[in-house]
């Protein structure tokens, strides 16, 4: 079943703050991973996979570097279960 | 540079079977308190393992450490981390260029739950569910590398691999590095979490565990006759190692000096020690000989003492090789009666309590003696602890691994 914008942005949120430790309130839409969440590439895959099975999507490694931002793939994943 | 700076223990940390730092390890010490219990963990019953005991640590990592820092390293580095968060603290966290200081932190097994839960992984779930972080947590180097960026060390990060001498060698390499004049502090120690069912397997294949499945807390039993094996057990310790020079410079409390290092190989089995201590009596002698004192200074040695049948009657040997009628005049103790055999963190440890054997001027008495074997021709302390002399005094502690690695350190008390 496909989830709302807020329920991936919430989920993703969660799964950040699994991996960093970084409070969920900070992951907002516009927040860059790099730049303004400071996730390095490592943490980034761990992200990626744990996104893949919780929203059972698929996100393909050459895609990964296309999601600059929370939004960006929020945006990819929602696009992904439609 | 001097190539014979002197040096300094300032910080002592650890977390170990007896307790979450070095304080409640060494109450626990001189209480006789065995860190030895009845492991919990379904795997033991899954696997049907022999052995059912070992020494865990006393305070779990969780009340410690975050979340995210239990998830990003293996438990052998998480322990590592730990221990040196407290001797860092513990020495004042002293002010020093970064790049003038320095890691050693040693371990026989390295991240040997990473390896094997990753392992899993990948056989159960496949590639691409392997933690990207599963070889920087598996690797022996991965508890040095940790604690030098968790300190901003840049003189260097060792890591030493000598099996249960693994402690012991990296102190000696740490202290090395500062009487070269690479570095002016080094954070060094060893680290071991190897309570892994695939240890136990194989240490009781070889017949190197006791089997006291009925009496854990007795299972420990250095020199008694009745000994039947190591037990095994995990944690870290951790020093922090300084020139005088620095150390004075800030008025840092000083504990011990580190005076003297040994180290020799015996080429001889892969396991099993050289009968009559050939290469650990010669450690032994250059410990004493590099720290300018001669064996009738020695008066006291924390001892490797395992309590497995013959590596503690071979101990016994090398030592009265080395010493000679100066054998008489040193106090001799196991703590591994107490904390079990943390492996590549024993060495380690076992410093540690050598160092604050000099400073408290006490050695604290070795437990489940009831009947001394009588091929232990030494002075052990049992029964009582024992009071050290005032006035200037050394004492030793002895390291010995699988791979025929003998490490000896000598310390002298500071005044």
């Amino acid at each position: 079943m496909a989830s709302t914008e807020q329920e991936i942005l919430e989920g993703l949120a969660e799964i950040v703050n699994e991996e960093t430790g970084l409070d969920p309130a900070e992951v907002q839409l516009d927040k860059s991973f790099t730049d303004d969440l400071d996730i390095d590439s490592l943490s980034m895959m761990t992200i990626v996979v744990n996104a893949e099975e919780r929203f059972g999507v698929r996100i393909p490694d050459d895609e990964v570097k296309n999601l600059t931002t929370v939004g960006d793939a929020v945006r990819f994943i929602q696009g992904s279960q439609g | 540079m001097s190539t014979d700076r002197r040096v300094v223990v300032t910080g002592l940390g650890a977390t170990t079977p007896l307790g979450g730092t070095i304080t409640s390890t060494w109450e626990g010490l001189l209480a006789g308190r065995s860190g030895v219990r009845t492991m919990s963990h379904d795997w033991v019953a899954e696997h049907e393992l022999p052995v059912t005991f070992a020494g865990e640590l006393a305070q779990p990592v969780d009340e410690v450490l975050t979340r995210v820092e239990i998830r990003r390293m293996d438990p052998s580095a998480q322990y590592a981390i730990i221990a040196a968060r407290e001797a860092w603290a513990d020495a004042g966290a002293p002010e020093v260029d970064p790049e003038r200081l320095g890691v050693a932190i040693g371990t026989g097994i390295g991240g040997v739950w990473t390896l094997l839960t990753q392992w899993d992984t990948l056989k159960e779930k496949g590639v691409r569910r392997v933690f990207p972080l599963a070889v920087p947590m598996l690797m022996p180097n991965s508890p040095s590398g940790n604690v030098s960026l968790a300190l901003g060390a840049r003189a260097g990060a060792h890591t030493t691999v000598s099996a249960c001498a693994s402690g012991a060698e990296s102190m000696g390499t740490a202290a090395e590095m500062i009487r070269s004049g690479r570095a002016d502090v080094v954070v060094a120690g060893g680290t071991e979490a190897a309570i892994h069912p695939i240890c136990f397997a194989g240490f009781t294949q070889m017949q190197a565990l006791s089997t006291r499945n009925d009496s854990p807390e007795t299972a420990s039993r250095p020199w008694d006759t009745s000994r039947d094996g190591f037990v095994m057990a995990e944690g870290a310790g951790v020093i922090v190692l300084e020139s005088e020079e620095h150390a004075r410079a800030r008025g840092a409390r000083i504990y011990a000096e580190f005076a003297g290092i040994g180290m020799s190989s015996d080429a001889y089995h892969i396991t099993a020690p050289e009968p009559e201590g050939a290469g650990a009596s010669r450690a032994m002698k250059q410990a004493v000989a590099s720290a300018g004192l001669t064996p009738a200074d020695i008066v006291h040695i924390n001892a490797h003492a395992t309590s497995t049948p013959v590596g503690d009657v071979a101990e016994s040997n090398a030592i009265r090789r080395a010493f000679g009628n100066a054998t008489d005049g040193m106090c001799v103790t196991a703590t591994k009666s107490m904390t079990g055999h943390l492996l590549g963190a024993a060495g380690a440890l076992e410093g540690l309590f050598t160092i604050l054997s000099l400073h408290h001027r006490i050695v604290p008495a070795t437990i489940n003696i009831t009947d001394l074997d009588p091929q232990i021709a030494l002075d052990v302390v049992h029964q009582g602890h024992r009071t050290l002399p005032q006035g200037d005094i050394a004492a030793m502690n002895n390291s010995f691994g699988f791979g025929g690695h003998n490490v000896a350190l000598t310390f002298k008390s500071y005044s």
